[in-house]
């Protein structure tokens, strides 16, 4: 039997930790949240500011998961609706008029969503088992049935899972922490329960 | 000369997002790879396209990214005996 020991709900101007609120958004937009939040972490990281914004979502929930973990044998297992759709569309939009065309490499890196899960890796030095899934909606059954797989065969330690959605400024993270000890079983009604 | 280099640090700092970054912060000779920015193999191709763009300058060979891209005094040097626009 395993157990979560941590999520994180970010969504509408609101970080919720165990579903209790840690930050609130005072900002318009979506670039001056992240920002405000990387801030709040008192971390430097430069790369941040360079990551398109399904990165910097996936990025901020994670360190908000993993600040303090020493644990470096954690699987991660990332999913959404819409892949990297919205950059997608600015590196299509950078290459849609022939005399103006100057597609941007840092923009055309980031036209993959499983770079979300290189991008966590790198910054937490994690060379684990990972996963990134394309689903309608957050595939409960599955991935509580892969996440208890990694854990019971010894693949992993932990198993971070999470689910991003960034399109068109519109966002949603659910992430959770799956582990030996925890605040809440590791069921399919919990995982429900986080990521509704 | 000197107008240039501010521009091509104030466009070098926009098309990197640096952001904790300001003009002030680098000097001419400053290396820009390495020790100095701290850019990176995309943040060079990304400069790559910047000559293209704004100065009409296309690298034929990437290579040459090595020599011109060494600081923003070389960069400078570069694009005003090679620009088009």
């Amino acid at each position: 039997m395993y157990a979560i020991s941590k999520f994180i709900n970010i969504s509408q101007d609101v970080v919720c930790e165990n579903d209790k609120q840690i930050f609130h958004n005072q900002e318009d937009t979506f670039a001056a949240f992240m920002k405000n939040l990387y801030k709040s972490l008192n971390i430097s990281y430069p790369k941040f500011y360079k990551m398109d914004d399904l990165c910097k979502l996936a990025f901020i929930a994670s360190e908000l998961l993993l600040q303090n973990e020493t644990e470096k044998d954690i699987a991660l297992l990332f999913s959404n609706n819409e892949a990297s759709l919205d950059t997608d569309l600015k590196h299509q939009q950078s290459i849609q008029n022939p005399k103006d065309y100057y597609p941007s490499p840092a923009v055309f890196v980031y036209t993959l969503p499983n770079i979300t899960i290189g991008e966590v890796s790198i910054r937490h030095e994690l060379k684990s088992e990972s996963a990134f899934f394309v689903a309608e909606k957050y595939q409960t059954d599955y991935l509580y049935k892969y996440a208890e797989y990694l854990l019971k065969t010894n693949k992993a330690q932990k198993v971070l899972c999470g689910w991003i959605h960034f399109l068109n400024g519109d966002y949603k993270a659910d992430f959770y922490l799956v582990e030996k000890m925890g605040i809440l079983e590791h069921s399919k009604e919990q995982i429900n329960d986080i990521t509704k | 000369m000197d107008a240039l280099k501010q521009e091509l640090k104030e466009r070098i700092i926009n098309a990197l997002n640096l952001e904790d970054i300001s003009i002030e912060d680098i000097q001419d000779n400053d290396p820009l790879f390495g020790d100095g920015l701290g850019l990176d193999s995309i943040d060079a191709l990304e400069l790559i396209v910047l000559l293209d763009k704004e100065y009409g300058i296309k690298l034929a060979d990437p290579k040459q990214g090595k020599e011109i891209f060494q600081s923003v005094e070389t960069m400078a040097q570069f694009v005003a005996a090679n620009r088009t626009k």
